[in-house]
């Protein structure tokens, strides 16, 4: 092939994904847009957004992998009923180390915000935000996650090509849609806002 | 999996670190915080997809690195190209769902130029990325695939929120 016939190629496969994100990131970025004033309220929670929404696409998106390569080699069966063991010990991993992988966050931007003494909202206060939108679009995302892409499998789509796009737009959205939730519901617990 | 993640966790801190030094313009112009999260998925998904296309080729055998091999510079434009297709997208997009949602002081020019700005050069440093991470992965007999998706992808991850700042820094 030449330059040209690989160039427009790789453009034709990557358009569609990149669409998809793109309607992700921008209802993502509407709603961080309606969080100016908890995000002013919570100091240190904007150094935690990128950290948090790439958990979710780390962390669901090595799940989507998984299951897709489960299903080519026959291992799982594209239904959900009957709780495969593999398929629950995949999901409840991914589960744990998207829960690990949030409070990490919250507690390693509170110590380098700290030691930087730049303004930062008190470690119970991020733990708790990070707990609460991990654990939320944690399940959204496992449940997201597993029915499209056995729906997928069962109508004859490949399920490798389904899961980027379908993580990084799902995982966007629910990721800060969540994480206002989280704000808001840590603010009713431990006062403040 | 956990160190990496852990490790990954780290590098994504670094990009907040650079949103929270322009925390309070970001805050005062809402297009640009709208901007935020469709610059860091569009940034990661172009390393993503090329990283994931590039290390097929090297599975397959028909991936050299020198400048001329055409899988490589293929590849290469496609990125650029599609960058050049999608943050318009991302600029004027950001800008009308803000001004729908609530107030934007800024031109959609202004944030079109950002965008765009930093989405064409994130173009071409998400290839020289790319392209170091698969080529070291080769060296160190490492599976491209488990590798050098998610090492890139984070890396423009956190390129893009710094570009992004560079980009504010200069039209805002």
């Amino acid at each position: 092939m030449t330059i040209d016939e690989v160039a427009v190629e790789a453009y034709r496969e990557a358009l569609p994904a990149l669409g998809a994100s793109l309607v992700g990131g921008l209802l993502a970025g509407v709603v961080l847009g309606g969080m100016r004033s908890d995000l002013r309220a919570v100091e240190g929670l904007l150094v935690l957004v990128p950290a948090l929404l790439a958990t979710r696409g780390n962390v669901y998106g090595s799940l989507g992998a998984r299951l897709a390569t489960g299903l080519h080699q026959g291992l799982i069966e594209p239904h959900v009923r009957g709780g495969d063991r593999r398929l629950r010990a995949a999901a409840a991993a991914a589960l744990v180390n998207g829960l690990v992988a949030s409070l990490f966050a919250a507690t390693a931007a509170f110590a380098i915000l700290s030691l930087l003494a730049s303004p930062v909202a008190e470690l119970g206060r991020l733990i708790g935000i990070a707990l609460v939108a991990g654990l939320l679009s944690g399940i959204t995302l496992v449940v997201v996650v597993v029915t499209v892409v056995f729906a997928g499998y069962r109508r004859g789509y490949n399920p490798d090509t389904l899961v980027g796009p379908l993580v990084t737009t799902t995982g966007d959205v629910f990721g800060v849609l969540f994480l206002l939730i989280a704000v808001r519901t840590v603010a009713l617990v431990l006062g403040g806002i | 999996m956990l160190p990496v993640l852990l490790l990954l966790t780290l590098v994504e801190l670094g990009s907040g670190l650079v949103l929270g030094r322009f925390e309070s313009t970001l805050l005062r112009y809402p297009s640009l915080l709208v901007l935020v999260p469709v610059t860091i998925g569009t940034a990661g998904n172009l390393g993503s997809i090329l990283a994931a296309r590039l290390s097929t080729a090297f599975h397959l055998g028909t991936l050299s690195f020198a400048p001329d091999d055409e899988t490589l510079a293929g590849n290469a434009l496609a990125t650029v190209a599609l960058a050049a297709s999608i943050f318009p997208l991302v600029g004027l997009g950001a800008w009308g769902l803000s001004s729908l949602t609530g107030s934007t002081s800024l031109s959609p020019w202004t944030v079109l130029a950002v965008s765009l700005s930093s989405g064409l050069s994130l173009a071409v440093l998400a290839v020289l990325v790319t392209v170091v991470a698969t080529y070291t992965a080769y060296r160190l007999e490492l599976d491209p695939d488990d590798v050098v998706i998610p090492v890139v992808t984070n890396t423009c991850d956190v390129l893009g929120v710094v570009l992004l700042y560079f980009a504010v820094l200069v039209f805002v």
